[in-house]
């Protein structure tokens, strides 16, 4: 992997963001910078194919409805999906998860039915589950093993019963990192006849993922995180259950026949699909998926390991500073989030900032999970296959510059 | 924007404490990034301000503008917060404010105000 030519190939990392500081974006688990290659094709879309899809017979809109299609298909292959009727498009991971829930809630959840969740969970893994509390419908929460960041498992095997119809976890914690074992999860809801869920919002961008290995009946992502644009993200679920539930919205494009009376539902995926897309989102997220493949998902997976493990090794040298999650890189994600002594998080991020160093503070829409770490915010630092060695000692000089700043 | 004055109030914040029996007890936060600030007002017949301490955790931008502010608020009279503005906030801290940290500096103000209010809301 070729980090000096991929990283000709995001200008954006060329800027200076304070005179005589450029940029040092260690905050690609809030969202990833973008390549050329897939501004480019949005840009080439725009002054060159731009149509409405599924529609008209016109040239452009047989140009981009094969463009746009052509991007499920690509976006279904790169998480093994066996076909573009499994991949549904959407603005992104929460409202994948929201979809889910809405078709769920329609038919399939009732009173008295529970759902098994976890304290690792992003907001959008949360709040979706916890507002059914009103229908009767109860969320248990499978807690951390606080030492390592990582889930007491036994506590799935414990929460499950007769009632249980939905487990739900996060792939990668954009937290502590931790790669949770989705399989066995997976296994365990579906020995007991429950669905099951898996946010990988912090997983597709940096790994190989294969849905039919890991068995999951939804995979919710975000385009924005894995060098598409915002605004577009991607629901994988299984033909036979999408077949199965209700639309989760109504309207132009996801029916096939319309009376004033009643309507019949298109074919999957647009069944899903309400209104017009986000069309050039759509191809941006199949030109990303383009790059990422080009590159190589185990070269990028290998590529922040190995930064990973540079920047534990280097943070675990400065005094007065705590790391959270697992050591062992087989089950961790390229996230690294600490607190420094006293100082506030966003103290550390602003000073950062000064030296041209992007890293997140806050609780990372996780607020459940920093509160389970007996801590009221992190700093974060996440990291992407353009990052680099050189950057991990930035943000060590960072840390270094907030202790001065703050007299440690 | 991390100035020596800034770093004293945070190492050392004034009026940093509770009131046992305050007129005024109000708190808010900004639960994005993790700050949490409260305020016992302490409000004599005159309406004058008598004791002023604040209590939670904070960036050092909130944490030095709370305790600023309640040095400022000490002996004044409670209604001298009705025309407190963002701009007297920003004057009193003296540095420079970026966008995404305003917000740490005005909790002292909201929280004044829901103090304010809150002493008013009876009347």
């Amino acid at each position: 992997m070729n980090i000096e030519k991929i990283r000709k190939d995001f200008p954006i990392l060329e800027r200076e963001v304070h005179p005589g500081k450029k940029l040092v974006y260690l905050d690609n688990a809030a969202t990833s910078q973008k390549p050329n290659q897939v501004i480019d094709v949005i840009s080439e879309f725009y002054r060159n194919n731009n149509a409405n899809i599924h529609r008209g017979v016109h040239k452009l809109s047989e140009e981009s409805t094969e463009m746009y299609d052509d991007a499920h298909t690509k976006v279904s292959k790169f998480i093994n999906a066996d076909k573009m009727e499994e991949m549904i498009f959407t603005r992104n991971t929460s409202e994948s998860i929201n979809l889910v829930m809405h078709s769920l809630v329609d038919g399939k959840l009732k009173k008295g039915d529970e759902i098994i969740s976890t304290v690792m969970e992003h907001h959008s893994n949360i709040v979706p589950w916890t507002i059914l509390k009103d229908k009767g419908i109860k969320v248990n929460f499978v807690d951390i093993n606080e030492k390592d960041g990582i889930l007491k498992l036994e506590q799935f095997e414990e929460l499950i019963n007769k009632n249980t119809k939905l487990v739900t976890c996060i792939h990668g914690s954009n937290v502590l990192g931790t790669i949770n074992p989705v399989k066995e999860i997976g296994k365990i809801a579906h020995d007991n006849d429950a669905f099951f869920l898996v946010d990988g919002a912090q997983s597709v961008p940096h790994m190989k993922v294969d849905v039919k290995k890991m068995d999951c009946d939804f995979f919710a992502f975000s385009g924005h995180k894995m060098l598409a644009p915002t605004g577009i993200g991607a629901l994988y679920g299984k033909e036979e259950i999408l077949e199965n539930i209700s639309p989760f919205m109504y309207g132009g494009d996801m029916i096939k026949e319309v009376s004033l009376e009643k309507s019949s539902w298109n074919d999957l995926p647009w069944k899903f699909e309400a209104g017009t897309s986000n069309i050039s989102g759509g191809i941006g997220l199949g030109a990303a998926v383009d790059y990422l493949e080009s590159v190589g998902m185990d070269d990028i997976r290998d590529h922040e390991i190995k930064l990973t493990e540079y920047a534990l090794n280097r943070l675990e040298e400065v005094d007065g500073l705590k790391l959270f999650g697992p050591k062992d890189m087989k089950i961790r994600g390229g996230v690294v989030s600490f607190v420094l002594n006293k100082v506030h998080p966003h103290d550390v991020a602003s000073i950062m900032d000064t030296e041209g160093v992007a890293v997140r503070s806050g609780h990372h829409c996780a607020q459940p999970l920093i509160e389970r770490l007996g801590e009221n915010s992190t700093t974060r630092a996440s990291f992407y296959l353009y990052n680099t060695k050189e950057e991990v000692d930035k943000l060590i000089e960072g840390i270094e510059k907030v202790k001065k700043t703050f007299r440690l | 924007m991390y100035q020596e004055n800034i770093l004293e109030h945070y190492e050392n914040p004034q009026n940093f404490g509770e009131i046992s029996n305050p007129t005024v007890s109000v708190e808010d936060s900004n639960p994005l990034c993790g700050d949490k600030l409260g305020v016992h007002i302490l409000i004599d017949d005159k309406e004058i301000i008598k004791d002023i301490k604040f209590h939670g955790h904070g960036c050092a931008i909130s944490m030095a503008a709370m305790s600023m502010l309640t040095e400022k608020l000490l002996g004044k009279n409670i209604n001298y917060i009705k025309d407190l503005s963002k701009d007297d906030i920003l004057e009193m801290l003296g540095i420079p404010i970026s966008m995404t940290r305003i917000k740490c500096a005005l909790l002292s103000l909201k929280i004044s105000k829901l103090g304010f209010i809150e002493y008013h809301k009876d009347k």
